[in-house]
């Protein structure tokens, strides 16, 4: 049969070009992989290959022809056995366009994103990000019950969010073999801040892995191991040099799984102190909770209390995906009554109603509670009972304990250390808007670090982070106190 | 620029193997091309001709508007992976970067998935959402198809930390080229690989450009299989045109790794003779070079003369293997053209579990 050789593209967005030269003339017999002629576009050049064997029976598009529109016939070429002439008369009309192919979208149509977008009556409805729901839908709102967690009249102990931390890890790794922990002086040293204190007594060498000073390295291995099915906590002394392992978190932790079309998915845990501590700087001072918030395909926990902190490690190192687990140094020492269970879990992506109120609702996370939970004392004393929201998981967010909360109090407050552009207030705010407008009795008002390095200064270090002070004046505001 | 490239001391085919102990002493040179039986060059052959049959396949598709974005091709580069793999057993894993297709498809990945992912449909290995760069098959140990330059080595030393630590006696092969060589990442990899003595072969194709970028303008060290001499890791440059002394350096690296010994390094000395991705425009090595390349070192090549030459084939009998490859390409083909793209709802799936 006579195959037509067309007119290729050099890419998806190049719709003509020039056939500058012909390497083979008619009659010349080709074989896969023969340069049997040149394009050109403005930009590039190219070599037309033959992928068949045969003769060239005839060219149809001669040297120098300018403005040849891709998937033009450009020349024949009769296969084995067949007669030249005949297949040389056999030209057709121009071959139709490739099958179901598409125009590529243009850079401008994918910033637009509107690339390939199934039409908005066909996409799948998503829990909370896709349009907003009808107001009728929303009065179903309902906060998630965080004290069903604890069974009744369990024994409480107090413990510091470090030791509850360790406690959850030996736990899973005492289930599980396939968990370990690797980072850098986890073992020998006993962790930089002594969260993994005890654990290569217990569980040896093999299985608490001291790495070298090497975090996009060793962020990478741990991913790879994740792949094979192994459960890696990969910690990093900070989330501050975790910035040199983004990339693995991102493009080979999160993405993978939906890049493999679910065949293959990272089971890890990536965690460690994230925020500010206190006078160490611009570079050890930043808070990543809005950051990895952002990723589709990661989890994203940022505990306050001891025992959320363990309840949701456990959780977080059983959970299939890849979890951004982000604690606190200045909170590591403090403690907080923990129940006292043989297999104590939180389920990751509730919130938690910590302190009950009707004037405002005030959310907030991590270190950002102690801010949240000294202001709504402040305020009880004005008369004003604040309901303070501990989000505990950032990503996916619990909109509907924000949303249902909001509709109680008409007003709303977020609290982070994190910077004020694109942070997890925002991110709040705008669902509230979407979700719950129309039961705003004011705007929400975001607390947050300012937009700022973090100086070393003590005054002025202290003038860069929140304070108890602006979230009762952004409470008052909010109530039109 | 081609003149220089060749001054950089790349072996030609047929050259022999150097190698590289992890003292930085030069052990001498490696017995000449081992040869291959009958068996292991029909094999070899043939996987070869699949490889290059399906990427001639791939450029034409993408010419044609089926195959979008970047499309990598492993043209000129066959006998690296087929000879590696000729050396693997049955649990060892492999892991490359974005131009992967050809370890694909000799670590046994069925052609039509892959064709139908590079269209982005719904019978792809990923089903339409990865494309080129990024397939995987937990059956086949393949690991991906790799969009970040680099990344794969560490998450391959990842892999064999996980053989290491289930005591699986697997070798991971961790494949990257002479651009990657030049990530910080590769070293740290390096680095844990032999501390903790990981089952793990770096394979670096050298095919000599990064990009546009000739290896001599790029890199201050070209001799690759060096490059580990630093952490104590052995090193060989291998003629990567040449499959059976690709099989054979295969062997002795697997075995160093497989034997508790941790990492080795071949240099597999390669070329490509397609552009970088499809919209290359060659402006940086000449025609002359490649048309040389071709012609005198060309892996499939030479396997082929020793096919009509020692073991007496006859030009029908390679026909019809030829014949027999175009028809699983062009199954491959028919499938990824005619299949349909992936249900709307496949936007939502497979983020999480």
């Amino acid at each position: 049969m006579a195959i037509d050789i067309l007119m290729p593209a050099l890419s998806p967005t190049m719709e003509q070009g020039k056939l500058a030269k012909w390497l083979k003339k008619e009659g010349d017999q080709v074989k896969p992989g023969d340069v049997l002629a040149e394009i050109e576009t403005d930009k590039a050049t190219m070599e037309v290959e033959a992928i068949d064997e045969g003769v060239l029976a005839k060219i149809l598009v001669s040297d120098g022809t300018d403005n040849v529109a891709v998937n033009t016939p450009i020349a024949i070429l009769a296969g084995e056995g067949e007669d030249v002439s005949s297949a040389a008369s056999s030209a057709k009309a121009p071959a139709a366009p490739a099958p179901e192919a598409q125009p590529a979208p243009t850079p401008d149509m994918q910033a637009e994103g509107m690339a390939d977008r199934p039409a908005p009556d066909q996409r799948p409805q998503q829990a909370d990000l896709s349009t907003p729901a009808a107001p009728s839908v929303i009065t179903n709102r309902t906060s998630y019950n965080a004290m069903a967690e604890i069974p009744e009249g369990t024994e409480l102990v107090n413990m510091t969010v470090r030791e509850a931390l360790r406690d959850a890890m030996a736990e899973e790794m005492r289930k599980d073999d396939k968990v370990f922990v690797m980072g850098e002086e986890v073992a020998e040293y006993q962790g930089a801040y002594k969260v993994t204190q005890g654990l290569l007594q217990e569980f040896g060498a093999k299985r608490v892995i001291d790495t070298p000073i090497t975090e996009h390295g060793f962020a990478g291995a741990g991913v790879g191991a994740a792949f094979t099915g192994l459960r890696p906590i990969v910690e990093f002394m900070t989330f501050n040099f975790a910035m040199q392992a983004i990339d693995q978190i991102i493009n080979s932790a999160a993405k993978t799984l939906y890049m493999s079309g679910g065949q293959l998915g990272a089971p890890i845990v990536f965690r460690g102190p994230n925020g500010a501590a206190a006078r160490v700087g611009a570079q050890h001072s930043q808070d990543f909770a809005a950051w990895y918030s952002q990723i589709p395909g990661l989890k994203v926990v940022s505990p306050y209390t001891a025992s959320d902190a363990k309840g949701l490690l456990k959780s977080a190192i059983r959970d299939p995906n890849p979890v951004v687990f982000l604690e606190n140094e200045i909170l590591y020492g403090q403690s907080f009554p923990v129940p006292k269970l043989d297999d104590f879990t939180v389920p990751i992506g509730k919130a938690r109603i910590h302190r009950e109120g009707k004037d405002v609702t005030i959310v907030s996370f991590s270190i950002g509670m102690t801010y949240a939970l000294k202001a709504a004392e402040e305020l009880a004393k004005e008369g004003i009972e604040a309901e303070v929201i501990d989000l505990r998981t950032i990503r996916p967010m619990d909109t509907d304990t924000i949303v249902a909360s909001v509709m109680k109090t008409g007003r709303c407050v977020t609290v982070e250390e994190g910077y004020p552009q694109s942070g997890v207030g925002t991110e709040i705010a705008m669902r509230i808007m979407e979700n719950a407008f129309d039961y705003l009795d004011a705007p929400v008002i975001r607390v947050t670090g300012k937009d700022v390095p973090m100086p070393y200064a003590a005054n002025l270090e202290k003038l860069a982070l929140p304070s108890v002070a602006e979230v009762v004046q952004a409470a008052k505001a909010v109530c039109y106190r | 620029m081609a003149v220089a490239a060749r001054k950089a001391g790349r072996a030609g085919a047929g050259a022999a193997n150097k190698t590289t102990s992890g003292k930085g002493s030069n052990r001498g040179a490696a017995p000449n091309s081992p040869q291959f039986d009958k068996n292991q060059d029909l094999s070899a052959y043939n996987d070869m001709l699949l490889i290059r049959r399906f990427e001639e396949k791939s450029g034409q598709m993408y010419g044609m508007g089926l195959i979008g974005g970047f499309c990598h091709l492993y043209i000129g580069q066959e006998a690296v992976v087929v000879g590696m793999q000729m050396a693997t057993k049955d649990g060892d894993q492999v892991i490359t970067g974005y131009r992967d297709h050809g370890h694909m498809l000799a670590c046994g990945m069925d052609a039509k998935g892959v064709m139908a992912e590079l269209t982005g449909r719904r019978g792809g290995l990923s089903k339409g959402k990865g494309g080129s760069m990024h397939m995987f098959s937990k059956e086949k140990h393949f690991y991906g198809g790799h969009g970040i330059v680099g990344a794969q080595v560490s998450l391959g030393t990842g892999i064999a930390f996980a053989n290491h630590y289930r005591e699986n006696g697997n070798v991971c092969l961790t494949y990257f080229g002479d651009g990657a060589a030049n990530q910080g990442q590769v070293y740290e990899s390096f680095n844990m690989a032999q501390l903790w003595k990981l089952p793990v072969v770096y394979v670096i194709e050298n095919n000599r450009y990064a990009m546009g970028t000739a290896v001599t303008r790029a890199s201050a060290q070209t001799d690759f299989s060096k490059r580990g001499l630093s952490f104590g890791i052995p090193g060989e440059q291998v003629d990567g045109m040449d499959v059976r002394a690709v099989y054979a350096a295969g062997q002795r690296a697997i075995e160093h790794a497989r034997s508790g010994k941790g990492p080795y390094i071949l240099e597999m000395q390669t070329y490509r003779y397609r552009g970088h991705s499809m919209s290359d425009p060659a402006k940086y090595r000449t025609k002359d070079e490649v048309a040389r390349m071709r012609e005198e070192h060309d892996p499939i090549e030479q396997v082929r003369r020793r096919l009509l030459e020692s073991w007496k084939l006859s030009e029908d009998e390679l026909k019809a293997m030829d014949s027999k490859v175009r028809e699983i390409v062009n199954e491959a083909a028919e499938f990824a053209t005619h299949d349909p793209e992936p249900d709307p709802s496949e936007l939502y799936t497979d983020i999480l579990l």
